[in-house]
């Protein structure tokens, strides 16, 4: 009896761990449907190829929404990881964000339609493939902090040079929208989607930075 | 049965409730602390654990009769209780871990003052060595643990929840097993002194099973113990589970472990005699306190972690209680010792008496001690050992061994081999060889201990102790315990006690077998 008590214990929690890396998964994968969906916007503009990305991204984000409530919950009801049960949901919730920001910004494209002009696209795009690599590597910090405490520095290392080099792509970007001959209005529309497509990395940054908080903390 | 006799058993079931109160910090404090395991889980199962190693594996007299041995009288016994059971939950109340041993052994003292008996000064270099050598040791084992299970860590890397769960079952099991270690090796503490005088008869569940006065004496004393853990035991919980340092579930773990490892290693005499019955060396038996161990564990996870965390005044705090425990026990025993004998006339203690008689001289002899300047001592009666140990010491230069030994030969304890209580002995740790050279004994009276061991030596092997070797130290202990069983529960009245005559007949040693007239 206690026995398969205790086994069910050890069940319950390779559960757990299934659906965190289910959760992560499920961010990575936002991520490059975001980027795919970028791709066919910069191709074709909002297609029915790139409405279906936008439902596949959406129908992520609500799957990792439940993963997480669920992981949060049994973190609760089993009182598990009582020093770092804070941290984690920490961790979750601002991974969840990232997800949100591809999710928001596949609608965004989808309902304001921008009208990118053919010499910047090639930037767009850089700037969304730089920023799903940078939130990549978050979630491998992310994996790392539950199974690798010494490998979350690596990964985390490569989220600020990622979000740098966004920083880089978008400054240059933005300079150049702002000294072509396009309107003021199209201006402005380029540069909000310019900030909204950086926006991720600047995300994984700040869940970087909290990660190597908790890393330190855990390693006490 | 004497009615004062559970009467008196209230000091011990007291003092069961207050170390029961205090103990579980010891083996759940870490893991209720860093709330790994909540504290009626930790409660239930101390509770339960701590009853199950009372009864099961109870330690018989080991322990308290070898360190109460010299308490002669049930009065004295239960002030002896009362006061290590009053320092105990003082310390509790303040909410600081404290040795029950240590303040029990203050109380003994304080009872060797009140009668002007020598004090063991193996008894003071136990609580000096317990302060120092039980942190330090056990500091040294965390970090060396620390270590280790960061290596395994690294090596298999489990995922943050697998970790969890196996610190979660570890801290669990290793509570469990902490707690019947805590009953089994505790009871004596609690009960042993009322063994020879337990108030019960063996008790029968319909043919079942039965449970023997001993073991009825140590179901209660257990169920004092859980009763402490579930009703009193929260704040020495919260004292050592999290305010001497912010701990994490790992290091709850190695600090439960520690614990175990360090009482093991260094207070195990069962460990030791199988080392040393292997032919392989053996580890020094130093004096360490399960409560010192404890802290000392968490200040060595503290300390590799650089020592800023830790928050020194607590552990001053409880350094004084260490130091405060024996004083305070000590002093109340004294003061009750003699509220109880003048106020309410209870004897506690039977007086001894020293003198230096022809046998006593013959023996001596053999022993190769120095009889000559003692001659004029001959004639003398001493009625306390300190009076004894100074007339010695200021007509002769012996050694600590050898001053022992001749207050050993010296002290006059008569014991009669009462047939009716010959008849009713029941004592289930004695092998029946031991039982049968007690009856073969019976109606015989004795002047003194060494030669009712010297008797009973030579009726059975059973009875007789081993050269001093680590391998024998273990069965000669055995023998010591028994025998102070046996003096305890055939004490005849001193002469002191009977001014108008001597009832005993002074013998040498043993008759030889034969019918007994």
């Amino acid at each position: 009896m206690a026995l398969s008590s205790k086994t069910a214990l050890f069940g319950r929690t390779r559960a757990l761990e299934r659906q965190i890396e289910e959760f992560l998964d499920s961010v990575s994968e936002a991520g490059l449907l975001f980027l795919r969906g970028l791709k066919i916007y910069m191709t074709d503009g909002v297609s029915e190829e790139f409405a279906e990305t936008v439902r596949d991204v959406s129908e992520t984000e609500s799957r990792g929404d439940e993963l997480r409530r669920t992981v949060e919950a049994e973190l609760y009801e089993q009182t598990l990881i009582p020093d770092l049960r804070a941290d984690v949901l920490s961790l979750l919730e601002h991974m969840d964000r990232i997800t949100g920001t591809f999710q928001a910004n596949c609608y965004r494209f989808s309902i304001e339609k921008p009208d990118i002009p053919e010499e910047f696209k090639r930037d767009f795009i850089s700037l969304g493939e730089t920023a799903v690599v940078c939130t990549d590597s978050l979630v491998m910090a992310a994996r790392a902090f539950f199974r690798n405490i010494e490998a979350v520095r690596d990964h985390n290392h490569k989220v600020l040079f990622y979000e740098g080099e966004c920083d880089k792509i978008s400054t240059k970007l933005k300079t150049a929208i702002f000294d072509s001959d396009l309107p003021l209005d199209r201006k402005l529309h380029l540069r909000y989607f310019t900030e909204r497509v950086d926006a991720a990395a600047n995300e994984a940054e700040d869940v970087a930075d909290e990660l190597a908080i908790f890393t330190i903390k855990r390693s006490l | 049965m004497e009615i004062s006799v559970p009467l008196f058993l209230i000091s011990g079931l007291f003092l069961g409730w207050a170390l029961g109160a205090n103990h579980l910090a010891n083996v759940f404090g870490t893991a209720i602390g860093t709330r790994m395991i909540t504290w009626m889980t930790a409660a239930l199962t101390c509770g339960v654990f701590v009853v199950l190693g009372a009864v099961i594996s109870g330690a018989g007299p080991s322990g308290t009769l070898g360190k109460l041995g010299a308490v002669n009288a049930i009065g004295g016994a239960f002030m002896v209780a009362l006061a290590a059971g009053i320092a105990v939950f003082w310390m509790t109340r303040l909410g600081l871990p404290v040795s029950t041993t240590q303040a029990i052994v203050g109380a003994i003292v304080g009872w060797n003052v009140f009668t002007a008996s020598v004090t063991d000064p193996g008894t003071l270099t136990h609580i000096l060595g317990a302060w120092i050598a039980g942190p330090v040791i056990a500091a040294g084992f965390a970090i060396l643990l620390l270590k280790l299970v960061s290596k395994v860590k690294r090596h298999y890397r489990p995922h943050l929840l697998r970790a969890d769960a196996y610190t979660r079952a570890g801290l669990w099991v290793a509570g469990a097993f902490g707690a019947y270690s805590l009953g089994a090796n505790n009871i004596a503490n609690v009960m042993g002194v009322f063994v020879p005088v337990s108030p019960f008869t063996t008790l029968s569940m319909g043919g079942l099973f039965s449970l023997s006065p001993v073991e009825q004496l140590f179901l209660l004393g257990g169920i004092a113990m859980a009763v402490g853990v579930l009703t009193y035991s929260r704040r020495v919980v919260h004292t050592v589970g999290s305010e001497l340092l912010d701990m994490s579930p790992t290091a709850a773990w190695i600090v439960v472990m520690a614990h175990s490892l360090v009482l093991l290693m260094f207070s195990s005499e069962g460990l030791e005699h199988f080392l040393a019955s292997h032919g392989l060396p053996t580890l020094p038996l130093v004096p360490v306190s399960s409560s010192e161990v404890v802290v000392g564990a968490v200040i060595g996870i503290g300390l590799y972690h650089s020592g800023r965390q830790i928050r020194w005044r607590s552990i001053g705090r409880i350094a004084a209680g260490w130091v405060m425990s024996p004083l305070i026990s000590g002093t109340i025993c004294l003061l009750g010792l003699f509220v109880l004998q003048n106020l309410f006339h209870v004897p506690v203690y039977r007086e001894i008496s020293f003198a230096i008689t022809p046998p006593v001289e013959a023996r001596m002899v053999t022993a190769g001690l120095p009889t000559a300047p003692l001659a004029d001592l001959q004639e003398k009666t001493f009625s306390s050992s300190v009076r004894f140990r100074d007339a010695l010491r200021a007509r002769v230069n012996l050694t600590g061994e050898q001053e022992g030994e001749v207050l050993r030969l010296a002290e006059i304890n008569p014991i009669h081999f009462d047939p009716q209580k010959v008849e009713t002995l029941s004592i289930s740790w004695l092998t029946p060889a031991q039982q049968k050279a007690i009856q073969q004994l019976s109606g015989r009276r004795f002047p003194s201990k060494w030669a009712v061991a010297e008797a009973l030596a030579g009726l059975t092997e059973d009875w007789k102790p081993l050269p001093r070797t680590t391998v024998n130290k273990l069965h000669n202990r055995q023998i010591e315990e028994g025998l102070a069983i046996v003096y305890q529960t055939f004490a005849a009245p001193t002469p002191a006690q009977m001014p108008n005559a001597c009832p005993c007949t002074p013998e040498l040693g043993p008759r030889p077998p034969g019918p007994r007239g």
